[in-house]
């Protein structure tokens, strides 16, 4: 509803879920069809595992092992420990701005609420593992470099950690539903003809927000995992 | 002069009348915020397309002249476009709030 009601003929897995009687929100029910199709995909490609990958399982070797190369590259060999969490973080996204352009479906991340629970996620797990690295010392990156900047660095710094999370949620959210409105916008223009373009510019500009939504949370874990400076 | 003192007059008195549009409620409302989501998604995204065509100007020259850095450029490049981006999303989500979700209109 936050986006102020776009017309949708029919939400099959909404409709479904609600003539069962059981009163969950939308975008609750499009991240499980996003989870069913993920769980589906994963286990079909990890079905038949072979040493000379072909067909699924080479694209996903291909896409995991191209992200994992992404991760390391920036973070370190440290970031092995936190890839499967950001590329959790960037499959989930993709399927879900992706589940958008299925009729029939709505993307979960044109909701605030998606965006919101998996930014705070981002946001507590790059904490914990900034206090699992360095214990007590982790206080140490809010201080900024010398000891008498504190009083200046430490609000600063606090404001700029808790901004991430509302940066997050808002960049993603701002892009899948501003993408879902202009569609609405150009059919009502001229049906077809303007949307089929912009169809193929919102597959790009959503699987690049995917990718940022991943390389920011990447950001983040590489400065709480590497050392304050 | 004269432009920048008719400039300011002219916020100030569309100011003074958005307020009391806001509480009288009327078709006047609806016609403000309008203008006022219009405007604002044009200069967020001009300034927002500004800033980013730099950014994207200065990293197609290190590139040019440096094609080896082009990968930590692009990293750099797709990270500073996102920060710059959220800009106007942030416009994006007034305007939705205004136009949707007006806390001033019961």
């Amino acid at each position: 509803m936050a986006g102020g009601g776009l017309p949708h003929p029919l939400l099959i897995a909404e409709e479904g879920v609600r003539a069962t009687g059981l009163n969950v929100p939308g975008n609750v029910v499009e991240a499980w069809v996003v989870m069913v199709i993920m769980i589906v995909f994963g286990l079909l490609a990890t079905r038949k595992l072979t040493m000379v990958p072909g067909g699924m399982q080479n694209f996903f070797e291909f896409l995991v092992g191209g992200l994992e190369s992404f991760v390391v590259a920036n973070i370190g060999e440290k970031g092995r420990k936190v890839f499967s969490f950001l590329c959790g973080l960037f499959v989930f996204i993709l399927v879900g701005n992706l589940l958008g352009f299925v009729p029939g479906f709505d993307a979960p991340t044109a909701n605030i609420n998606t965006n919101a629970a998996m930014a705070i996620t981002v946001f507590l797990f790059y904490n914990f593992w900034g206090l699992k690295m360095w214990g007590p010392g982790y206080i140490k990156h809010f201080l900024g470099p010398f000891w008498w900047l504190v009083p200046l660095m430490l609000p600063v710094e606090l404001i700029s950690h808790l901004a991430r999370p509302l940066s997050l949620t808002l960049r993603l959210f701002g892009n899948v539903r501003g993408g879902e409105i202009i569609l609405v916008l150009l059919f009502i223009l001229a049906p077809v003809i303007s949307t089929i373009p912009m169809f193929f510019m919102f597959i790009l500009a959503k699987t690049i927000q995917a990718f940022v939504f991943f390389m920011l949370s990447m950001i983040y874990l590489k400065g709480s995992l590497e050392h304050a400076h | 002069m004269r432009k920048a003192l008719m400039t300011a007059l002219n916020t100030a008195a569309l100011l003074t009348v958005a307020s009391v549009a806001f509480a009288a409620g009327d078709p006047a409302v609806v016609a403000t915020i309008s203008w006022a989501t219009a405007l604002a998604q044009a200069i967020a995204a001009a300034f927002c397309g500004l800033g980013m065509g730099l950014a994207i100007k200065a990293a197609c020259e290190g590139t040019a002249r440096n094609p080896e850095a082009s990968g930590k450029i692009t990293v750099t490049l797709i990270l500073g476009l996102a920060f710059l981006e959220s800009l106007a999303i942030y416009g994006l989500v007034i305007n939705l709030i205004l136009l949707f979700a007006n806390p001033y209109m019961g």
